[in-house]
């Protein structure tokens, strides 16, 4: 038995890649049926035109998630209400990937998102690091402090937990001796570089934060929901 | 002209647009294009700006000369064109559009043109017969418009370094750029703004303003303004956060402040998106919140007139009345100040 439950849960677990949020969160999930082995989930975006590549993403990992559910056999995910949700659709039915989505357009080059998935995770790590980071320095530790860090001497928060999660992703150390304080290749950062990495670390996690607000804002108008309140905005 | 406080401020309006958005003139994908800004709008606007979809598809001149200059504030205006051809059948906002109005108006607006480099030696000729013909300053590019089987282009491609050469030859000195969502599905990211990096530090003695700060490449741009004293940023969609999220605007006006410097940051409504009006008397009112002001600073009388209208006039060579006091330029920051970049 499927329950709605199981499925919601799953769906957490896929973000809107430039956002860094999860699209349950973001209010992306307009619809879900969960039927005998088979689920079928709706999802719609703030605009019509919302980049095609970033909605691609979404549905397809929405689709992976569904499967990934113990019991579901057949995962539907419809695209709504967007200027390339019939190829989109068309594409999850039928598992072409995003090469065979897209291939009545020139302008895709290749099958792969992987390059472009990886620089918004590489910019999602330095946005969650620095907002660990801001919480610890407001906890007096000090820059070389922070800089002399492992993993496991940094306290336990939800904080933490996402920045751990956006580690792996990116295939770095999470166990508890690991350098707290790398960049997004691994490289620990030497003790008077980490305020300046902050600093401008600091603009990547504006630009992410700034810009989700505005598509739930935008999202919201659409759809004519009530906005959000943004619990972020006082953080940083 | 706004006063407030006795502070005298000329106000140029950096970007605004007279646009034909109706029934009449758009193909389906030219409906979601006006939807998608009615969102912007809707979503951003104090209730009592807000148009019907009706009037925000079309307006009329009136409307547009009332908010912009009767009770807007705004001394100057720049049009920014934006054609999109392949939505909307005579344009959306084109130069020739824009031109009745600047003609009937000389005094009000500063009228910019554009060009398109995939139209290659043709399309040359037919810029320097634009440029004759309207004599304008600047120009507004958005990377991201269809033609033909192309979906898009960068600044540095082969043929638009050829048109921004003719720039420099014909002294139109601006270069407002759009980065934007790509119409149509590139593996790419279509708000990279590394092309201008390239051309900003290839054409020195060209202005490149990047309209909407980059947003939502904030950080992308601030890296590429601190390297490149002749990139610009333009306060388009991030002027309205303001109201509805004045803690993020402050912060990105901070950062600008920090990245670049006072004299780099142009004010612009993106009218008819949103109205003059209560944006200059909000920005004037407005001031970084205390628990920032350790970091950020404050915003003087001084910054706020050159944002609202100095650092235009300066790039358009526009005179400024005498009773407006004028800051010299501080062209602070360098790069050798600055952190390297972490991504």
């Amino acid at each position: 038995m499927i329950t709605e439950g199981a499925v919601l849960d799953a769906l957490s677990g896929v973000r809107d890649p430039e956002l860094d949020e999860p699209i349950t969160d973001l209010k992306f999930v307009s619809d879900l049926r969960v039927g005998e082995g088979a689920v079928d989930v709706k999802l719609r975006l703030p605009t019509p035109f919302c980049a095609p590549n970033f909605a691609y993403l979404m549905a397809h990992d929405a689709r992976e998630a569904l499967l990934s559910v113990p019991g579901v056999r057949e995962a539907r995910v419809i695209l709504e209400d967007h200027h390339t949700a019939d190829e989109i659709n068309a594409g999850m039915a039928s598992g072409m990937g995003f090469g065979g989505t897209f291939n009545s357009f020139e302008e895709t080059e290749g099958d792969s998102l992987d390059e472009l998935r990886t620089i918004f995770r590489r910019k999602g790590f330095v946005s969650r690091q620095e907002k660990l980071c801001r919480a610890l320095l407001a906890d007096d530790y000090s820059p070389a402090e922070l800089a002399g860090m492992r993993l496991g001497e940094v306290p336990r928060s939800e904080t933490k937990e996402k920045y751990l999660g956006r580690r792996e992703e990116l295939g770095l150390g999470v166990s508890a001796d690991a350098p707290f304080l790398v960049d997004p290749d691994g490289r620990k950062l030497p003790e008077d570089a980490v305020m300046q990495h902050l600093r401008f670390a600091r603009v990547t996690r504006l630009s992410i934060e700034a810009n989700a607000g505005f598509c739930r804002g935008v999202l919201a108008a659409r759809y004519r929901d009530v906005p959000d309140v943004i619990e972020e905005e006082a953080t940083l | 002209m706004y006063e407030k406080d006795g502070e005298k401020y000329f106000v140029i309006d950096g970007h605004v647009h007279y646009w034909s958005a109706g029934p009449n003139n758009r193909n389906k994908y030219g409906k979601m294009f006006i939807d998608c800004f009615y969102g912007y709008h809707s979503s951003l606007s104090p209730e009592e700006y807000l148009w019907d979809e009706e009037k925000f598809a079309e307006y009329s001149e009136e409307t547009m000369m009332h908010d912009l200059f009767e009770i807007g504030y705004v001394d100057k205006a720049i049009f920014q064109p934006t054609y999109l051809l392949d939505f909307f059948p005579d344009g959306f906002n084109t130069t020739a559009q824009d031109a009745v109005l600047a003609e009937k108006y000389p005094d009000k607006f500063i009228l910019n043109s554009s060009f398109e480099p995939r139209l290659g030696e043709t399309g040359l000729a037919n810029f320097e017969e634009k440029h004759k013909k309207y004599g304008f300053k600047g120009v507004k590019l958005y990377t991201a418009e269809w033609h033909e089987d192309s979906k898009g282009w960068k600044l540095n491609d082969y043929w638009s370094k050829r048109y921004l050469e003719k720039c420099q030859e014909l002294g139109v000195k601006n270069i407002h750029v759009h980065k934007g969502p790509t119409i149509r599905p590139l593996n790419k990211d279509a708000f990279n703004v590394d092309d201008v990096d390239h051309v900003a530090s290839e054409f020195t003695d060209l202005n490149f303003i990047v309209e909407h700060v980059g947003l939502p490449r904030l950080e992308d741009f601030c890296w590429i303004a601190v390297q490149e004293p002749n990139v610009y940023g333009g306060l388009a969609v991030a002027m309205p956060f303001i109201y509805s999220r004045p803690r993020y605007f402050a912060q990105i006006i901070g950062e600008l402040l920090y990245w670049l410097d006072e004299d780099r940051i142009l004010f612009s409504s993106d009218y008819a998106i949103w109205q003059p009006k209560w944006l200059v008397e909000m920005f004037v009112d407005f001031q970084i919140p205390e628990d920032l002001q350790g970091e950020y600073g404050t915003l003087t009388p001084d910054i706020k007139r050159k944002i609202l209208g100095l650092n235009a006039a300066r790039l358009y060579d526009i005179e400024v009345p005498s009773e407006v006091p004028q800051e010299e330029p501080v062209m602070a920051g360098s790069e050798a100040e600055y952190p390297e970049r972490p991504l």
